[in-house]
């Protein structure tokens, strides 16, 4: 470690701002140069604090998840510092974990900083999704335990320091006091400041029960939106460090094209130019200014071979079917062929879905300072600690050396390019011993992404007499290559390819084998049937006679998790096929839902989304109509991976038969994620989600010809804008304060896509099974009904 | 070559070349925050600047172009301690959640509000017509914007 006068004035304005509100001046640090601090080192402080340029790459040992220590700081005036491994996305989180630690710690938010997502200083809490953070921690583990213990240890502390038994204290606003004399009381910084706890984390500390809770539990505003808004919050995209330079990739010009030769003369004398960084097929431009290096990799002359060609995008859903596959039997009660020969009638219909893009507003951006003694790398990656040890593996160097920093950035909503931009900008600070910053160019962002998974699903069911469903077969096709690179596959993401390494294996399989545990992750099984495996119902229905299975294939496009991942695109088509049938057996789609459902939570979100709705119980589609613009009603509800959230949705919308144009006019969501920690960010999350919704389910797919993507930018890839037309949202939240905490980034998206679908059904009865429901699909399919006289 | 730019108020002298758009001499020359490379070809907001009057995209405005007008980003409107109004309209509806792209909307607004406070409903739907985001956040930006233009009619 470097001198700390050195290294501090090397912080960026933020990890200086971070330091000072941490508690410490920058001449109290320097003079103390260790006796100030509280429950680190010097070193260990300055590093925790987010300085970073020019000092060493990562610390070896990382950081021990079962020390207190390792979370929570306090120092001598009182002030806290936790440590979360679960970052800000956009999604609120960092708030809400304010939130959390300051309840449990008894202490004002405004006492209270918090670090998150920094290899040398924060806990590996994995990845930051997967509607996984609050389950990782606000219930019985991470961050809530360590403030829970944190508090205990403090009780503890102050029970020998005032000598009572400890169920005779209690920790509030920042002292541990005497229920029965408040006067008796002593504050943390007198307990602990100047030291560390030294101790374990307490796995039976207790948390604050949810009736308790003057912190959480509240909509308390966003701590980030006034810095956001005023732009003074520093994003990933305005980390500028002393000496920095700029860089541009040249990504290849079609899928499976690879190098052959650059021509570095072709670029001879521009200004600014520093250096063309090549690697195998990675091909990058260093300048001076980044605009300067936008103009030198335009013109620099590089030569490719052809790419290996692309499936024709018009039959590419048949074509998945041909593919050799990894088969996967999620349930499998051995008895649907003959429950589907002896039922009153056989339902099916076949559902696709397209690849989608992440799309982030910003294109992704890292900055990497890649030195003999140490690697530094900013970047807005969901998993920093993993992100260390692909960053080494690129630029053949072990994972000690390399620090990872997160700095937010352009919302993700899963892999967008942040770990690919990481590799870019590492590859070319190494190549030129300086600092650089790379920010993708919009084409290369949305070329070579990883994009959510392209469907294909057939369902079948059998209805006995009654109109109850006897049999439910569900059968899958979907593409995927590569994926998050985790800690050991740089070559699951577009610059590690070109790099010169391989995805992830993919191993055909089949047949399958039989499922050993039912898996609820991607709700592949419908929420109907009971999901019987090993003797456990693992599902929340009632149908007994049950198949899912699963066909992977090998995709030409880099794929991976994009909100809700797999989860949407089933849930898509079981919501569309249970109206479907409710239409075939004459029943109403919302009291058919409830009949198939054992779970509560589950029935009470879909009754509380009917009742708010106004919800009218009929058939549909509504009687035939031949008015200017027809509007129907549609409804979808899902149990998110059976037991991380629950939702329903009431769609209504507007269909203009002659253009095809679908405009969503009021969506009702109900929604249950267990204890809420801040109902404001929870309704945040639902509207965004269904909104975003929408527009996946209207507008976006990824396009290609026969050897290239040719969805680029926004004029070929298409998002609703803010001006745009924007439904009424109105979102109902129930509060289950005795629950378990769960995930709510993913719940509303998932139902929007069938809401819309069924609800275009009711005003039209024409049913569309492939997203997006352009104008154009739209209005083919009512014009055919009319032609065929069916409507 | 040498230019002076007029931006948020204050004067500065640079040396560019004057084809630069203008987005990187705010944001690497002048190291501002708030205009922020979206897309580069105008078709997002997250660049936006209001440039003599008027909401532009600076990610396709040459410099060069700018000439003496005066030049306002997001960070000229007010601070996290005393913000604008519209921005405390953005807060008071907690209308964000990655705040990437907040330029777009809330200078498109202000400039539209700023030539026509007595704009419609539907003309801020079309000067917001081409933002984007893709947290997917509008109905509380629409909200805050309205809030805002409300505040200054009543």
């Amino acid at each position: 470690m470097k001198p700390a006068r050195r290294t501090i004035l090397k912080m960026t304005p933020d990890a200086r701002a971070a330091f000072v509100n941490a508690g410490f001046t920058r001449r109290g640090f320097i003079k103390s140069s260790g006796a100030l601090i509280v429950t680190f080192s010097a070193a260990s402080l300055a590093a925790r604090v987010g300085f970073a340029q020019g000092g060493p790459g990562g610390a070896p040992s990382g950081v021990p998840v079962d020390r207190l220590d390792s979370w929570i700081a306090i120092a001598a005036d009182g002030r806290v510092t936790a440590y979360t491994g679960k970052c800000e996305l956009g999604q609120g989180l960092f708030t809400a974990q304010a939130q959390l630690v300051a309840e449990e710690l008894s202490i004002p938010l405004s006492r209270l900083t918090l670090l998150q997502c920094d290899t040398s200083i924060t806990p590996d809490q994995g990845t930051t999704s997967g509607a996984q953070s609050h389950p990782t921690n606000f219930n019985a583990g991470g961050l809530a335990l360590a403030a829970a213990s944190a508090r205990e240890a403090l009780v503890k502390l102050a029970a020998t320091r005032l000598n009572v038994p400890v169920e005779q204290l209690v920790a509030v606003d920042g002292v541990v006091r005497l229920t029965t004399d408040p006067s008796r009381s002593v504050g943390y910084g007198e307990l602990v400041g100047g030291r560390k706890f030294e101790v374990a984390i307490d796995k039976n500390a207790k948390r604050k029960p949810s009736r308790d809770w003057t912190i959480l539990g509240k909509p308390v505003p966003r701590l980030d939106i006034p810095g956001l808004v005023t732009a003074e919050a520093e994003f990933v995209h305005n980390v500028r460090v002393d000496g920095m330079l700029h860089g541009r990739v040249v990504r290849p010009p079609a899928v499976g094209a690879t190098l052959i030769s650059v021509d570095e003369a072709s670029i001879a004398g521009m200004p600014g130019v520093v250096r063309v960084v090549v690697k195998n097929s990675f091909v990058g431009v260093v300048a001076e200014k980044p605009w300067q290096a936008i103009q030198a990799a335009g013109k620099l002359a590089v030569k490719w071979t052809p790419g290996t060609g692309l499936p024709n995008q018009r039959g590419s859903y048949e074509y998945l079917r041909t593919l050799p596959s990894r088969d996967t039997l999620v349930v499998d009660s051995g008895d649907v062929e003959a429950k589907l020969a002896g039922a009153a009638s056989i339902i099916k219909a076949t559902y696709l879905y397209p690849y989608q893009m992440h799309g982030s507003v910003g294109s992704s951006c890292a900055v990497a300072d890649v030195r003999s003694d140490g690697i530094t790398i900013y970047a807005a990656s969901q998993n920093v600690h993993a992100l260390r040890g692909t960053t080494a593996m690129v630029l053949g160097r072990v994972r000690d050396d390399v620090r990872v920093i997160f700095r937010r950035g352009s919302g993700c909503y899963g892999i967008n390019g942040a770990d690919t931009v990481a590799f870019d900008a590492a590859l070319m600070s190494q190549a030129v011993g300086r600092p650089v910053r790379v920010q993708l160019a919009r084409k290369d962002e949305m070329a070579w992404e990883n994009y959510g998974l392209p469907f294909v699903i057939d369902q079948r069911v059998g209805v006995d007499a009654s109109g109850t469903i006897v049999a439910w077969d569900y059968e899958a096709w979907s593409a995927a290559r590569g994926g998050r690179p985790g800690g050991g596959n740089p070559g699951n993401v577009a610059t590690g390819f070109v790099a010169g390494f391989q995805p992830g294996a993919f191993a055909p399989r089949t047949p399958s084998p039989a499922p050993t545990q039912f898996v609820a992750d991607n709700n592949t099984a419908p929420a109907y049937v009971r999901g019987r495996v090993a003797g456990k119902d693992g599902g929340v229905g009632t149908v007994q006679s049950e198949r899912a299975l699963t066909h992977r294939v090998l995709s030409p496009f880099f794929t991976g998790p994009l909100r809700a991942p797999e989860r949407l695109q089933n849930t898509f088509a079981h919501e569309s096929f249970l109206d479907e049938i409710a239409t075939h057996v004459k029943a109403d789609p919302v009291e058919y839902r409830t009949r198939h459902l054992t779970d509560q939570r589950l029935k009470d979100v879909i009754n509380a989304a009917a009742r708010t709705a106004g919800w009218e119980r009929r058939l549909s589609p509504k009687p035939v109509s031949r008015d200017r613009v027809l509007t129907g009603r549609g409804f979808a509800s899902q149990a998110c991976e059976v037991d991380n959230s629950y939702v329903a949705m009431a769609a209504d919308v507007e269909v203009n038969p002659s253009t095809g144009a679908v405009v969503v006019k009021r969506l009702v969501i109900a929604a249950d994620a267990g204890p809420i920690s801040n109902p404001d960010g929870l309704k945040n999350q639902l509207e965004g989600g269904a909104f975003h919704g929408i527009s996946r389910t209207l507008l976006e797919e990824v396009t290609w010809d026969d050897q290239k993507v040719t969805a680029v930018d926004w004029r070929t890839y298409h998002s609703i804008p803010v001006g745009g037309d924007i439904p009424h949202i109105e979102v109902v939240l129930i509060n289950q304060p005795a629950g378990k905490a769960m995930g709510a980034g993913e719940t509303s998206i998932v139902v929007v896509g069938a809401a819309i679908g069924n609800a275009i059904f009711d005003a039209t009865g024409v049913r569309l099974r492939e997203v997006p429901f352009t104008p154009e699909r739209v209005k083919a399919a009512i014009a055919a009904a009319r032609t065929l006289g069916t409507r | 070559m040498m230019m002076t730019l007029k931006v948020n108020g204050r004067s500065h002298t640079v040396d560019v070349d004057p084809t630069t758009p203008l987005l990187y001499v705010l944001s690497d020359d002048l190291g501002l925050r708030g205009p922020k490379f979206g897309c580069g070809l105008g078709q997002c907001g997250s660049c936006t600047a209001i440039v003599g009057g008027r909401a532009v995209r600076s990610c396709s405005t040459p410099v060069s172009s700018v000439g003496s007008a005066e030049v306002v980003t997001l960070e000229g409107l007010g601070t996290s301690e005393k913000p604008h109004p519209l921005q405390k309209a953005f807060i008071d509806e907690q209308a964000a959640q990655c705040g990437f792209c907040l330029s777009g909307p809330i200078l498109s607004a202000k400039a539209l509000l700023d030539r026509n406070p007595k704009a419609s409903d539907a003309d801020i739907k079309q000067a917001l017509s081409g933002v984007l985001c893709r947290c997917f956040t509008h109905q509380r930006m629409i909200a805050a914007i309205k809030k805002y233009a409300d505040g200054r009619t009543a």
